[in-house]
């Protein structure tokens, strides 16, 4: 995408700091909107889901009477942001206890198996992509790149059950099911059983941050430095390594920023298929039970996550590179 | 209809009239890309597989028939029978219809809107430009897979509300890579000449901003289809996507998942490696295109 250059792109780097930290703020709020509204979309409204399918007509004027559910839209989205800001995410249907709680309780480890598995796709993705670029046309980069397509192409899920057809039932050497612990400790202390898991979140990963590294690692061989480190004598592995790796690869860590979304729902079907006790399962059966405040706190914490990442990652680049402070990415 | 070369918005390229030499030459140079032809080939095929296929090759997917269940591939059933006693072959025809139909469907919609909301957004520009996308913005923090499972935890979605919801969730990234153009376009002479001669605004964004970002928009499009019918496929591998009577790839391989440990491997491998050969046609089609076109960038 092209930077636009305008008046203010010259301006300081606080000014791009507030501004985009006001515009994702303003983000955040939005998204408050429109889950807001998806609660009052559900059939029957909070009332139904709350009191059940066997409710009287009294009842549920009752409760909304007694839960300010009567009262004008607007006021109704100001008490629901004022319970937000106060940590209050609404009570689970289904499990009688804070949203709050049972996000707070699953969310450590959902992060455990994204960080896992984001560490060990960088840590294969991007000499690969580096590699690719170095050797590029050649059949290494051919065949690489293809088999990256083909990986971004297969549904985790899919490539989950194959992992585990091989490594459980036909080499019996991991388990097909994800550690069970209440903690992250607990879960800490079944390092085989996460292998699987942690596996299958990090190969597309690998598929999607090798295509990046790669291409900005070629766009970067192609600059005039480059050019000039090589006509002063300087080796291949020389400017590889000292001039080129450093400029390429710093956009694709700070592209990590804007993975959140992806990561949360990867995290999903991973936790769904090796059955991690974790917020994306967790997700998935209030999905089946249709626990609403869940769902919607759930949505919530992703998308505030999604917001903040994406913020980090265009502050570090702006830091890095002062020529992206113009642009909204 | 005027094919202009498709452009990448960056201002080195000076505005002129339409040459007509890109054409043949792209066409060569999609041919050149090898990995494109095969996706092609492999797209053409998964479509007469799933349209033909079952004229050819006609079985009930009506009526279950439990005394055949489960059966491995063998005489009469190539690739066995599900469960219910489904012939497997016959069922990955009808399934790879959905599929197709949805995919297809949901990324065009999510293109057609994308390309429309990012060309008023980058056209009319100032507030305007600024609060749509914020819109955007919104919605990418919500990743689509969690929305639509809240939607379908509202309501068990029908096929054509299926590919409407798919599509009203993916059309910010074509609105962004749309929108970045447009800013670009609209200070072309030949934009400001419409407004300078009468033209309306819808003129301008309709007849000139949109059909210059075709080359980006048809890429993307592609793109957009492989990850839809990607994202049905996950919806219905977790169980809220396609319901029966009616069932996809994602749906099939989901059924067959429970089997698999007694060694069905007919009830998860051709549905999955189906899914895998029709997503990565068209990502082979999306590159191949996208170097034919000129156009920069792969995703946003």
């Amino acid at each position: 995408m092209t930077t636009t250059t305008r008046g203010w792109a010259r301006s300081p780097l606080l000014h791009y700091v507030l501004r985009r930290t006001g515009q994702a703020l303003l983000v955040v709020l939005l998204v408050t909107v429109v889950v807001f509204l998806l609660l009052q979309a559900l059939p029957g409204g909070p009332a139904r889901g709350v009191l059940g399918q066997t409710a009287t007509p009294e009842q549920i004027a009752a409760f909304n009477a007694a839960n300010g559910f009567d009262d004008p839209l607007p006021q109704q989205y100001l008490a629901f942001l004022d319970r937000l800001l106060h940590g209050d995410l609404g009570t689970s249907y289904v499990m009688n206890m804070p949203v709050a709680d049972a996000i707070g309780e699953r969310l450590p480890k959902t992060l455990l198996l994204t960080v896992l598995s984001l560490v060990v796709a960088v840590a294969v993705a991007l000499p690969l992509g580096v590699r690719q670029a170095a050797r590029r046309n050649s059949a290494f980069d051919y065949s690489t790149t293809t088999l990256a397509v083909v990986l971004y192409s297969t549904p985790s899920f899919f490539l989950g059950l194959l992992l585990v057809i091989v490594f459980s039932q036909w080499l019996g050497v991991l388990p097909a099911l994800a550690p069970q612990g209440q903690t992250v400790a607990e879960v800490l202390a079944e390092p085989k059983a996460l292998v699987l898991p942690v596996l299958t979140g990090s190969l597309v990963a690998v598929a999607t941050f090798s295509r990046y590294a790669r291409s900005s690692t070629i766009d970067n061989l192609a600059e005039d430095y480059v050019r000039t480190a090589r006509a002063k004598g300087t080796s291949e592995r020389a400017v590889l390594r000292r001039h080129v790796v450093r400029n390429s690869l710093t956009p694709v860590i700070a592209m990590l920023g804007y993975q959140v979304p992806v990561v949360f729902g990867g995290a999903l079907v991973v936790e769904q298929l090796f059955n991690y006790p974790g917020m994306g399962l967790l997700f998935w059966s209030s999905a089946q039970a249709s626990d609403f405040p869940v769902l919607l706190g759930c949505v919530l914490v992703i998308a505030v996550a999604t917001v903040a990442g994406s913020l980090l990652a265009d502050l570090t680049q702006a830091a890095v590179d002062p020529r992206t402070r113009g642009g909204l990415r | 209809m005027t094919t202009t070369p498709a452009t990448t918005g960056t201002t080195d390229i000076v505005p002129g009239p339409p040459t007509a030499a890109p054409r043949g030459r792209g066409l060569r140079r999609f041919l050149a890309n090898r990995m494109a032809v095969v996706g092609l080939a492999i797209l053409v095929l998964l479509v007469l597989f799933s349209v033909l296929g079952p004229l050819v090759y006609p079985t009930d997917q009506v009526h279950t028939d439990l005394a055949n269940a489960n059966l491995p591939p063998g005489a009469g059933h190539p690739l066995g029978t599900d469960a219910v006693g489904y012939d497997v072959l016959g069922r990955l025809m009808i399934a790879g219809r959905v599929s197709l139909v949805v995919g297809l469907a949901a990324g065009i919609l999510a293109t057609l809107v994308g390309t429309l909301w990012g060309a008023v957004a980058g056209y009319v520009g100032g507030w305007v430009d600024a609060a749509m996308m914020r819109v955007v913005d919104a919605g990418i923090a919500i990743p689509a897979i969690f929305l639509l499972l809240v939607v379908s935890a509202i309501t068990r979605p029908s096929v054509p509300l299926l590919v409407v919801v798919i599509g009203l969730v993916s059309w910010l990234v074509p609105a962004r890579l749309v929108r970045a153009e447009a800013v670009s376009l609209k200070t072309r002479e030949y934009v400001l000449a419409v407004r300078a001669g009468g033209g309306t605004h819808g003129r301008a964004v309709l007849r000139h901003i949109v059909p210059n970002t075709v080359g980006t928009v048809v890429v993307n499009a592609t793109f957009q289809v492989a990850d839809a019918i990607l994202l049905v496929a996950y919806l219905s591998y977790l169980g809220m996507g396609v319901q029966p009577p009616s069932t996809d790839w994602g749906a099939m391989l989901s059924s067959g998942i429970s089997l698999v440990y007694s060694g069905a491997w007919w009830l998860i491998l051709p549905a999955g490696l189906a899914i895998v050969a029709v997503v990565c046609a068209f990502n082979f089609i999306g590159d191949g295109l996208r170097d034919m076109l000129d156009v920069k960038g792969r995703r946003s």
